[in-house]
């Protein structure tokens, strides 16, 4: 196998995890037009969840993906109330600086609890090795993952009856609110199922790497790419778009050093914005 | 009237002798990384400083020139950042009035410090600040602890070549100044010896994902990897080029091994190696402070944590500081930098002795370094071994390390 081949795949792995990174972040913006800048606390509180678990429990740490979801919902419930909801119907700048506060409230706690040492959740699960390439399990794990949750987040969004109020909401909110949905408690549930979707996201990542409450601000920088190359509000769209960003890195990596990636996603991020404002899936999903 | 002047002369007594008595203080000012990135050895740095506080103070304090003075710290958190120590050294110095000061932790955050406390006059001791280049620009007042980044990897290689002359190298590191001037005297180093360098390339030093840089590798042949940076680069870097099956016979990684936290990683820390500042088996005859026993004793009591050798120069650091003090019988900084200028002594932490030419001043020339290794006892636990040099030596190298088929030397030769 090239090596070309398996920076490749590599990509497409991390890919699928940036997607589902995005997600979360896609689906608030979307909906409610919030910017929420916390994203990154979210992805660490998702890593620290599953370390807390696996660390009590030592049972398969994919399986603890569902409490840390459960938890990760909860959590964005109490801050879509506490910091969210009175600010969603103000000036954008409100509800940035209302999250971006959340975010240092978060990460400061964090940092006392537990400090910024990286933690490890030494979880593996046997990988794919072809030639000198090997593949690991838990990458792959965390693609599949990734891929179903998309999955069950666009069924939910197309056919669910509360999906459907999801759309509804974020595209008039007034006139689904005329049709007797209730936009509050709309908003809260699309606030929560956008952290939740974080929190697995860091939950993902952190079977991946060593981690600290700091390593999520890295996957909320990848995440605004991504959403800006998707479009807001659409979970397939953030997939796709971070399958897309991994691959990028996984093609341009082993041509140039590590460390000139971010200049190249960054430069691919206004590029989008100033020839695709609405994303490049914008007449395809 | 007699009897009244001594009734006066009894009750005055005891202001008299609690004034003569009474213990001046020494305040000693530093930074420590309480987050951030360097958080993990900043820590370390942190206890050795505070381990050496609380001993001296408990025994009294340091006794220079017929007075005796406490130990006060002064300290903040630098979050790791070289801006935030700008602001709390100059704070320390005109605020704080700090009479020394201790480096913050890396190379980096010394380098901005260095410039501050120079300015002021101000003596600081270095420890964890192992790069040459902050030593080479004429400073008076700063004296490093450390063995220089220019020799950092002269062991790893030293070891490498003699249990494979054919080997080809692969250098990853964080593209910080510390790193960076390790892995360009390390390349060099190995020029020299006539080992190949197959691979070369500098990460950034919040990278997360090494996957990339581990296909390079994999790809360049290489046989052996030798870098890193500070502790969350390199445990990350040590994790995945395990779970990725890398099939390397050495790995030499700087700093982050060296923190029992490395254990952490469970089977990917098996192998690895790291070059040594100090490593608690070392047997150096103290001239003065405790042996490596002592101190290795006192800090897990107090810490339940073995001690890293950030932990070690952070201790002995104020142990030269102090025995400086003594020598110069003052705390005036000129006096006290002469007392160090001819500080040639031998600690549990090795030899310390300081350049005193102009144009590399204060620079360490007197320690050397070992090669540790990560291997298993019998009951399968990690513990950490001196591998290299031969006379220091606790337990021979495992080599080649990679993949469920860890030899020693002797297993390795047979196997060939």
């Amino acid at each position: 196998m090239s090596e070309v081949l398996a920076s490749l795949l590599d990509g497409l792995f991390v890919g699928c995890i940036y997607g589902l990174a995005a997600m979360g972040l896609s689906l608030i913006w979307g909906v409610m037009n919030v910017i929420n800048l916390s994203h990154g606390a979210m992805i660490a509180l998702g890593m620290f969840g599953v370390y807390l678990l696996y660390s009590h429990l030592a049972i398969n740490a994919y399986i603890l993906l569902l409490p840390v979801m459960a938890g990760g919902f909860l959590v964005g419930l109490a801050i879509y109330w506490i910091a969210v909801h009175g600010v969603v119907n103000r000036p954008q700048l409100m509800s940035l600086l209302s999250t971006f506060a959340v975010n240092m409230i978060v990460i400061g706690i964090g940092t006392t609890l537990w400090s910024t040492s990286p933690y490890n959740v030494n979880f593996e699960l046997s990988g794919i090795t072809i030639g000198p390439y090997t593949f690991t399990g838990n990458h792959i794990a965390a693609a599949i993952a990734a891929v179903i949750l998309a999955a069950s987040l666009q069924l939910f969004l197309y056919s669910a009856r509360f999906g459907k109020a999801i759309r509804a909401v974020a595209d008039n909110r007034d006139g689904a609110e005329l049709m007797g949905i209730s936009s509050a408690w709309v908003l809260m549930v699309a606030f929560g199922l956008g952290i939740s979707l974080a929190a697995a996201s860091g939950a993902l990542v952190a079977m991946l790497f060593p981690f600290t409450i700091l390593s999520g601000g890295i996957y909320e920088l990848k995440s605004f790419v991504v959403t800006v190359l998707a479009g807001l509000g659409k979970p397939i769209g953030a997939l796709l778009a971070g399958i897309l960003l991994g691959l990028l890195e996984g093609a341009v990596t082993p041509f140039v050093a590590v460390s000139w990636v971010p200049l190249i996603e960054f430069a691919l991020f206004v590029f989008v914005l100033v020839f695709f404002p609405r994303g490049i899936f914008e007449r395809m999903l | 009237m007699r009897w009244l002047t001594t009734l006066a002369l009894l009750i005055l007594l005891p202001f008299f002798l609690g004034t003569a008595m009474a213990q001046q203080t020494v305040t000693i000012g530093f930074t420590v990384s309480n987050t951030g990135s360097l958080n993990v050895d900043s820590q370390e740095q942190f206890r050795g400083f505070e381990l050496w506080r609380d001993q001296v103070n408990a025994a009294g304090g340091i006794k220079a020139g017929g007075k005796t003075y406490s130990i006060r710290f002064v300290n903040y958190d630098d979050e790791s950042k070289p801006q935030r120590v700008q602001q709390l050294y100059t704070r320390m110095i005109l605020q704080d009035k700090a009479d020394f000061l201790f480096s913050p932790y890396s190379s980096g955050l010394t380098a901005t410090a260095a410039i501050v406390t120079e300015q002021n006059g101000k003596l600081m001791i270095t420890t964890g600040a192992a790069e040459d280049k902050t030593y080479k620009q004429g400073n008076r007042y700063l004296f490093q602890m450390f063995t220089p980044s220019s020799d950092y990897l002269t062991s790893a290689l030293d070891a490498l070549k003699a249990h494979d002359t054919k080997t080809q190298l692969a250098f990853v590191y964080a593209d910080d100044s510390f790193s960076s001037a390790v892995a360009a005297a390390g390349k060099a180093y190995a020029q020299k010896i006539g080992l190949k360098v197959a691979f070369d390339e500098a990460y950034g030093p919040e990278t997360a994902d090494f996957g990339p840089i581990i296909d390079k590798v994999v790809a360049s042949h290489a046989t052996a990897l030798v870098g890193g940076g500070h502790y969350a680069d390199g445990a990350t870097l040590a994790r995945q080029f395990h779970n990725q099956k890398a099939k390397l016979e050495f790995v030499s990684l700087l700093v982050a091994p060296d923190s029992p936290k490395f254990t952490e990683l469970g089977d990917a820390a098996f192998g690895v190696t790291v070059p040594s500042q100090w490593e608690p088996q070392s047997a150096y005859k103290p001239q003065f402070g405790p042996s490596g026993a002592e101190f290795a004793k006192a800090y897990q009591a107090k810490y339940n944590s073995p001690p890293s050798y950030e932990s070690g120069g952070g201790y002995t650091a104020g142990m030269i500081l102090q025995h400086a003090i003594q020598q110069a019988g003052t705390l005036d900084a000129a006096k006290v930098a002469q007392a160090l200028n001819a500080t040639n002594v031998t600690t549990f932490f090795g030899q310390t002795r300081f350049a005193t030419g102009a144009n590399e001043h204060g620079l360490q020339i007197g320690h050397a370094m070992v090669l540790a290794q990560w291997q298993k006892d019998k009951a399968g636990a990690l513990t950490k071994q001196v591998v290299w040099p031969a006379q220091a030596q606790t337990a021979r190298m495992v080599f080649p390390i990679w993949q469920g088929q860890s030899k020693t030397l002797e297993e390795a030769q047979k196997a060939k």
